[in-house]
């Protein structure tokens, strides 16, 4: 499904990393693991076709992501570090703005039942700038769940997350593994997964590897 | 492709008039800069009637200049920048949406407020609305160009300067053109050519600006 | 094909191609552009209407032609160091820009200079000088924004589109300004430009105009070795390079 091959990063005249490949195929979870600094962020961003790898390529069914950008994006979804969420809209406006981009419009009531899961259940109408931090990653969940991408790419996925939200986040991933879909994702949190995970580690003074 | 236009422009001006505060900012601040030049210079009228489409056309370029800053910053600071780039929908059109946004909120509004500013300066009825034509005409493209310049200075700390200092030199086509044309018509001179000119760069600025826009956006995106 | 564009092109061999191209090109600019200074100090006639100080020309207008041609090669080797990534188009672009903003920079003190006998004024918003200076801001706004950003990559990429987006505003600079021009100056022709030349003094004036480019060639090999070095620093050919010292 996506296919990552030799890719190179350099970040402040550092080699983050060398000739580093990888896959992920459908219902496959991947880890990025590393210490702090050593381009967990930067490699999902390449994987993205948000920063340009210095070398190698990233393939998406066999295509370059960068000359085919459209159908990539149309199934994949990426969380970053930061919000996403306007303090000046309500959380069903977020909502509704996050999936806008991507061309998808909900009925309210798919939308609230996705709150609901998520635990913002009677929320739709409170502004962003009136949550806490851990509810605002929560309308990011929803975001994913709603998404219909079959790739998910999470940077640091539990940021911010109380215990349920942990356990939500965990359990939103399992799912989504055995609907067919992929997930992609780094943390420093080992996350408690009951599947098989493949892991990639950066940070090593060789390439990393898959296990 | 419309809808994602459509929708991103709707919130965009959502998200404005939500903070309605900030909206009046570059109104308040074109129509104080136009009032120190009487003060500063002179206000007798003949004065006033020769600095006036200069002056006008100046303040509403620096008022522009001004605002854009909002146009991706708070965007790329909590992360929507990032969403946007990762639409299927083709970057170019989100870009657009959000400078119609721009213009719609502060282009506009100067371009209804230029008759009373008209006023001040002195100007004869045959060129206040010239001068609304060549706003009109003018502000969109200050919008899309602007837009150029915020997209590669959006990562950099207080780039405020850096892009005036980017962005000026590009203005100065369409100050001489629109300045002109209301200078010409306060003389009761036909002003076709100088509109066309600018009605020529909006088409320009149409076509190419978002494009150059996105490209500099995924190159901020890539730091 | 591509293989040897992408071994071509790298700094390494870049930096090693280039040092005795250093050496011709200065000797060529040195040499030129003594004869044609000579030649248009002392051979080529007085001017019938300005007399001497019209030579200044020989300074002034091989440098306004320069501060374009240096920016049209800022532009395109931009666009090469972001279509085809090929780092030592950026190092070129980064490194004659300063290059560039000098020739404008000495176009318009020779064009002020040159103002003063014909004018009676150090300054005239004459056509070409206005559109001289607003380069000049084009250049500057350039080199600015290549400093304000710290990743290297970025960096080139912002500023090279910065210049790519310059190239296409400076025809449409040049004509707004010079349209301008023509409702404010009346009914004085601007007497910088486009005289019918005497062959005694387009010679000199070419000559210049060969001497400037090789000068402007033996310059940005030098800037342009000195950011290879630069930014390979940490590299093992740039470290090898420094133990052989």
């Amino acid at each position: 499904m996506l296919e990552a091959q030799s890719l190179e990063c350099i970040r402040d005249d550092r080699l983050l990393f060398n000739d580093l490949s990888f896959t992920v195929a459908e219902s496959e979870v991947l880890q990025i693991e590393g210490p702090n600094g050593s381009g967990k962020t930067s490699l999902l961003r390449i994987i993205c076709g948000l920063r340009l790898a210095e070398a190698g390529q990233v393939l998406w069914y066999g295509e370059s992501i960068l000359t085919n950008r459209e159908d990539y994006y149309a199934n994949m979804v990426y969380i970053g570090h930061l919000p996403c969420v306007k303090g000046d809209l309500t959380v069903l406006e977020n909502v509704r703005s996050l999936l806008d981009t991507r061309s998808l419009t909900l009925s309210d009531p798919e939308i609230e039942a996705a709150l609901a899961k998520v635990g913002l259940a009677s929320y739709e109408d409170v502004p962003g700038k009136a949550l806490s931090s851990g509810q605002r990653r929560r309308i990011l969940l929803a975001f994913i769940e709603l998404s219909r991408a079959r790739l998910w790419i999470l940077d640091e996925p539990l940021t911010a997350l109380d215990v349920q939200g942990v356990a939500l986040m965990e359990s939103m991933i399992l799912e989504h593994r055995q609907a067919g879909g992929s997930v992609v994702f780094t943390t420093h949190h080992g996350m408690q997964l009951d599947c098989d995970m493949s892991s990639v580690q950066l940070g090593r003074k060789k390439e990393g590897s898959r296990c | 492709m419309l809808k994602a236009y459509y929708h991103l422009l709707i919130r965009d001006l959502r998200l404005s008039l939500r903070s309605r505060h900030e909206l009046a900012n570059p109104l308040i601040f074109f129509i104080l800069v136009v009032t120190l030049f009487p003060l500063a210079v002179t206000p007798t009228p003949e004065a006033l009637q020769t600095m006036a489409p200069g002056v006008i056309w100046v303040s509403a370029l620096l008022a522009v200049l001004l605002s854009l800053d909002r146009l991706f910053k708070l965007d790329y600071e909590d992360g929507s920048l990032d969403q946007l780039m990762l639409s299927p929908n083709p970057l170019m059109i989100l870009v657009l949406a959000k400078v119609t946004a721009h213009w719609l909120l502060t282009g506009l509004p100067l371009v209804i407020i230029a008759p009373l500013l008209g006023l001040f300066m002195s100007l004869p009825a045959d060129a206040v609305s010239v001068l609304i034509y060549s706003l009109l005409l003018g502000t969109p493209v200050l919008s899309l160009v602007g837009a150029i310049g915020v997209s590669l200075t959006v990562a950099v700390n207080r780039g405020g300067v850096l892009l005036s200092l980017i962005i000026l030199p590009l203005y100065i086509p369409i100050l001489i053109f629109g300045a002109n044309a209301v200078d010409v018509a306060s003389d009761g001179l036909p002003v076709t050519g100088q509109l066309l000119f600018l009605g020529a760069v909006l088409a320009l600025a149409l076509s190419l600006a978002p494009l150059a826009t996105s490209v500099a956006l995924r190159i901020t995106a890539s730091r | 094909m591509w293989n040897w564009i992408q071994r071509f092109s790298s700094p390494k061999h870049f930096y090693g191609m280039s040092a005795p191209l250093i050496k011709w090109f200065s000797i060529g600019a040195l040499l030129i552009g003594l004869y044609g200074l000579y030649l248009g100090l002392f051979v080529a006639p007085t001017d019938y209407q300005q007399g001497e100080s019209y030579r200044i020309i020989f300074i002034h207008v091989p440098a306004a032609w320069m501060s374009l041609f240096v920016y049209m090669v800022m532009a395109i080797s931009s666009g090469i160091g972001i279509i085809w990534q090929i780092r030592l188009a950026d190092m070129v672009a980064a490194a004659s820009a300063p290059i560039g903003a000098s020739f404008a920079f000495l176009a318009l003190v020779t064009g002020s200079l040159w103002g003063k006998p014909m004018w009676g004024a150090y300054w005239v918003w004459d056509a070409r000088l206005t559109s001289e200076l607003i380069l000049l801001f084009l250049y500057l706004g350039y080199m600015a924004l290549q400093s304000a950003i710290e990743d290297q990559r970025s960096a080139d990429k912002a500023s090279g589109l910065l210049a790519i987006v310059g190239v296409v505003n400076i025809p449409i600079i040049h004509y707004s300004v010079e349209w301008w021009n023509t409702l404010h100056q009346g009914a004085t022709i601007a007497k910088f430009d486009k005289p019918s030349m005497h062959i005694d003094m387009l010679i000199p004036l070419l000559l210049m105009a060969v001497a400037f480019k090789l000068f402007y060639a033996a310059v940005v090999l030098v800037r342009t070795r000195n950011e290879a070095l630069y930014r390979d620093r940490n590299r093992r050919w740039v470290r090898e390079l420094i133990e052989r010292l």
